[in-house]
């Protein structure tokens, strides 16, 4: 198959997806689990990314200002649109591609590889709509959390490190933060973040989905490798077409 | 209600695999496909559920042609349709309990209590009392199957396909499996049909037999008929092992 034949039935796979669901009931169960899964436990890692490499931020900024002409503030002020503009949300996204997706690819390839996903067409259930549509509605929700929360951590990680090292006050810091700052920039940070959650979503779970099944376990090891390069591709390009055109 | 297959012709990529079979599968009865492993027999069963598109010929329940009917209208019919699957295809994320509610939760109106009263006594009749809480990967391999009956059967259904029911398993719970899709078949009438290659099987519980070879409904008969065909191809598998050479020197 080539990348345009991928396209079309991805896209048909969307179509099937927002299909009425049979039972709102088992929709939202699934949703609820799903947040779960995709959302509340990748917070831990979410967390620790954030303070790391909000302190190295500082660390960094510090480290390569040495002119008198630039105010302390700025470690603060670089910190913030780092965090805010890109690390928070693609950035994570990103790493949340990885760990997240290679999940989705596995947990639905190797239902089509049990014949779980047969089983549940052959009842009548419309398997791509009952699998695909919480994870997209779950993600979609979650992620925006998740970036904000990081946003924050991030803030505080830089903040805990610059003050605790001698390398700005807090004050200083602070109204780094505060130096002008336009709340679009989390608008947009957050707008881009509802593209990402929709791919980390949905492209592993089309790898899974059409997992060829005669291949077993290497292939849905594959189809895992697969989802991870392309839906990182597909982030880093979506982040270049929507900041050349919001922030431009 | 009857399943008939008129002249279903099937192939992937160029090759193809059935070349033209037409049946009748009965009502009431436990209605046997069988043929040598690659033959066929799951394809042509993923034709008749409808998770494979036929290339050409027409499936048929209970008079309705099943091959022209659009999403929502084979839907229907899939609501009326239990099956197990080679590998079972239990939901490995759900509990023995959650897999037997499954197909109630999707497609019927009863209550909480209804369904578990339902679900309950599926697994008594399969024998699997309170293993209720239980996930899949902490039963053996026949309870999974049995499991997988229970779910199959859940809403009631009036099809039932059982793809090799007793691959894997020992003899004795073999026969035991056999015995159980029997008893439904008759208790509610079902028409079931199985999908084996194991001749243990066909003696037990074949009723009305079909013997795919080349991609053709090579033979038809009963478990009767079967020992007694002068049917060459039949013969090579009916009495495949030199065990069974042995006894059919005895027999005659
Ligand atoms: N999706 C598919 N794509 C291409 N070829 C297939 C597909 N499914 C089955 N086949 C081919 O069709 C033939 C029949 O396969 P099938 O699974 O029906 O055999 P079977 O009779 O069920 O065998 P077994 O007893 O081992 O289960 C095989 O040669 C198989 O390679
Ligand atoms: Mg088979």
């Amino acid at each position: 198959m080539n990348l345009f034949e991928h396209i079309g039935r991805f896209i048909l796979m969307i179509g099937s997806a927002f299909k009425k669901p049979e039972k709102w009931k088992v929709l939202w169960k699934n949703f609820i689990h799903e947040i779960n899964s995709i959302g509340i436990s990748s917070l831990s890692i979410v967390a620790l990314l954030s303070l790391f490499m909000g302190a190295v931020m500082v660390i960094q900024t510090a480290s390569n200002i040495d002119s008198v002409l630039i105010p302390d503030y700025t470690v603060g002020f670089a910190t913030r649109q780092s965090m805010i503009l890109e690390f928070s949300s693609t950035m994570i996204c990103l790493i949340l591609a990885g760990k997240v997706g290679s999940n989705i690819a596995s947990e639905i390839g190797t239902m089509r590889l049990t014949e779980q996903i047969d089983a549940l067409e052959v009842m009548g259930v419309n398997s791509i709509n009952h699998l695909v549509l919480p994870k997209i509605l779950a993600s979609l929700f979650i992620f925006p959390f998740i970036v904000l929360i990081s946003m924050g951590l991030g803030l505080i990680g830089g903040g805990l490190i610059g003050t605790q090292a001698g390398i700005i006050t807090l004050e200083k810091y602070i109204m780094g933060l505060q130096y002008y700052f336009e709340p679009f920039s989390i608008t947009y940070s957050l707008f881009k973040t509802l593209f990402f959650a929709f791919f980390i979503a949905t492209i592993p779970s089309y790898f899974g989905y059409y997992v060829n099944p005669s291949g077993g376990a290497l292939e849905v090891g594959k189809s895992g490798t697969k989802s991870v390069v392309a839906s990182s591709m597909v982030i880093l390009l979506i982040n270049l077409i929507i900041t050349y055109f919001m922030l431009l | 209600m009857s399943i008939i297959v008129k002249d279903i012709k099937k192939g992937f990529s160029g090759t193809e695999i059935l070349k033209g079979i037409s049946f009748e599968f009965e009502p009431g009865k436990t209605n046997l496909i069988i043929g040598q492993s690659g033959s066929g027999k799951s394809v042509l069963t993923k034709c008749i559920v409808g998770l494979y598109e036929v290339d050409e010929g027409q499936v048929i329940y209970g008079g309705e042609n099943f091959s022209a009917m659009n999403k929502s209208e084979r839907k229907q019919i899939r609501t009326q349709i239990g099956m197990l699957f080679q590998g079972s295809a239990l939901f490995d994320s759900y509990s023995v309990e959650e897999n037997v509610m499954f197909p109630l939760t999707m497609f019927s109106d009863m209550s909480k209590e209804e369904m578990l009263d339902r679900v309950n006594f599926c697994l008594e009749r399969v024998e699997l009392e309170n293993k209720n809480h239980l996930y899949p990967s902490e039963i053996s391999g026949g309870m999974q199957k049995r499991v997988a009956i229970a779910r199959a059967i859940a809403l009631n259904p009036k099809y039932l396909f059982c793809d090799e029911p007793n691959s894997g398993l020992d003899p004795k719970t073999s026969i035991v499996i056999d015995n159980l899709i029997h008893d439904l078949t008759k208790e509610y009438n079902i028409t079931t049909v199985v999908i084996t290659h194991d001749m243990n099987s066909v003696m037990e519980i074949g009723e009305n037999i079909m013997y795919i070879h080349e991609g053709h409904n090579w033979w038809t008969g009963n478990k009767h008929s079967i020992v007694t065909t002068d049917n060459e191809e039949i013969g090579n598998f009916v009495y495949a092992s030199s065990f069974m050479k042995q006894l059919r020197g005895k027999l005659s």
